[in-house]
């Protein structure tokens, strides 16, 4: 098995199995990817791909929902 | 008995980018003391719009409690703002995550000139507007009360121009009536005004003066009883909205009175 891929997750460094998805980071972290949206390396990650992306070392991801705002 | 009085609380409308709405008192979902506050403000408040912000969610808690649990975005529809954002770039980038979480077009930008007076930077915000219009988002956009700046930002796809009364959260009041109106005067678009009313007679300035509505946070969420204030501000948006269309009687430096002369013994 390789080695742990590193990521940058909201600022934080994060590190995940060889061959994650997305979508699989988003519900590792315990969240309902339906209520979340994704940018990884600056670009949007449209929720219907996020199953299929697999996320590669040095990723910068970006998980966001909506808040109290005015 | 004929009521020939229309009840303008079920037939008035207004219609933003094709979406039709009842209310025309649009609320910030910020400053509350919890969720459930937040959730029975907006229902006394009668919006059907809030308006919402976009941020990181906390990864070390992800089973904490989230807005979209209080407020159902099927019932309310979410307005998702740029609050915070200074550049162009920060606000469409925001935006472009919140069509992702969202799914809808409809959105309220905002791009701040400095902190201490939340004024908008209007080239960056005009900026911004023209490349949300053509990435066929429907931006309503907070602005400057000038009215040519209103015209450019309609002209760059604006949906609605939303000029500010008084800074952010000041609660000071409507400062620039005059200019209000003649934004009103001169918008194809829907206007709103933006920031700064403080309690429910602004709001009534503001719909008095001809806006199609009123978005507020502050002014409800800081007052002592902010659903009661909620409640206030729903009925001081239809009194000001009733008052602009029954056409305000004109004003006389002196006195004239309401009781016949005649007659008097």
């Amino acid at each position: 098995m390789a080695e742990e891929l590193s990521l940058t997750v909201n600022g934080e460094p994060r590190r995940v199995a060889p061959g994650s998805s997305i979508a699989d980071l988003v519900s590792g972290i315990g969240l309902d990817p339906r209520k979340v949206a994704v940018e990884r390396n600056g670009e949007i990650a449209p929720r219907s791909t996020l199953a299929d992306v697999l996320l590669a070392d040095g990723d910068v991801l970006e998980i966001v929902h909506f808040v109290g705002g005015g | 008995m004929t009521d020939t009085v229309s009840d303008s609380s079920t037939t008035d409308s207004w219609t933003v980018a094709g979406r039709t709405f009842r209310s025309r008192l649009i609320v910030g979902t910020g400053k509350y003391k919890d969720f459930e506050q937040n959730a029975a403000a907006v229902e006394a408040s009668g919006a059907e719009i809030v308006t919402v912000a976009v941020r990181r969610v906390n990864v070390s808690d992800p089973k904490a409690p989230m807005l979209t649990d209080f407020i159902d975005p099927r019932k309310i529809t979410y307005l998702p703002n740029t609050a915070g954002c200074f550049t162009a770039e920060d606000a469409i980038r925001t935006l472009r995550l919140a069509r992702e979480a969202g799914g809808w077009d409809l959105v309220k930008l905002e791009v701040l000139g400095e902190a201490r007076t939340l004024y908008p930077d209007m080239r960056e915000t005009l900026k911004a507007t023209e490349i949300l219009a053509n990435e066929g988002f429907l931006p309503m956009v907070y602005c400057v009360d000038d009215p040519i700046a209103a015209k450019q930002l309609e002209d760059a796809g604006a949906v609605a121009v939303m000029p500010l009364g008084a800074p952010i959260g000041s609660g000071l009041g409507i400062q620039n009536k005059v200019t209000v109106r003649l934004i009103v005067e001169g918008a194809k678009v829907p206007v709103l005004v933006d920031a700064g009313v403080g309690t429910a007679s602004e709001a009534a300035v503001a719909m008095e003066l001809g806006c199609d509505g009123v978005l507020m946070n502050t002014a409800i969420a800081e007052a002592r009883d902010p659903i009661r204030m909620a409640r206030a501000m729903k009925l001081a948006v239809e009194a000001g909205r009733d008052a602009y269309l029954a056409g305000r009687m004109a004003q006389r430096r002196y006195a004239d009175p309401s009781s016949p002369l005649a007659g008097l013994i």
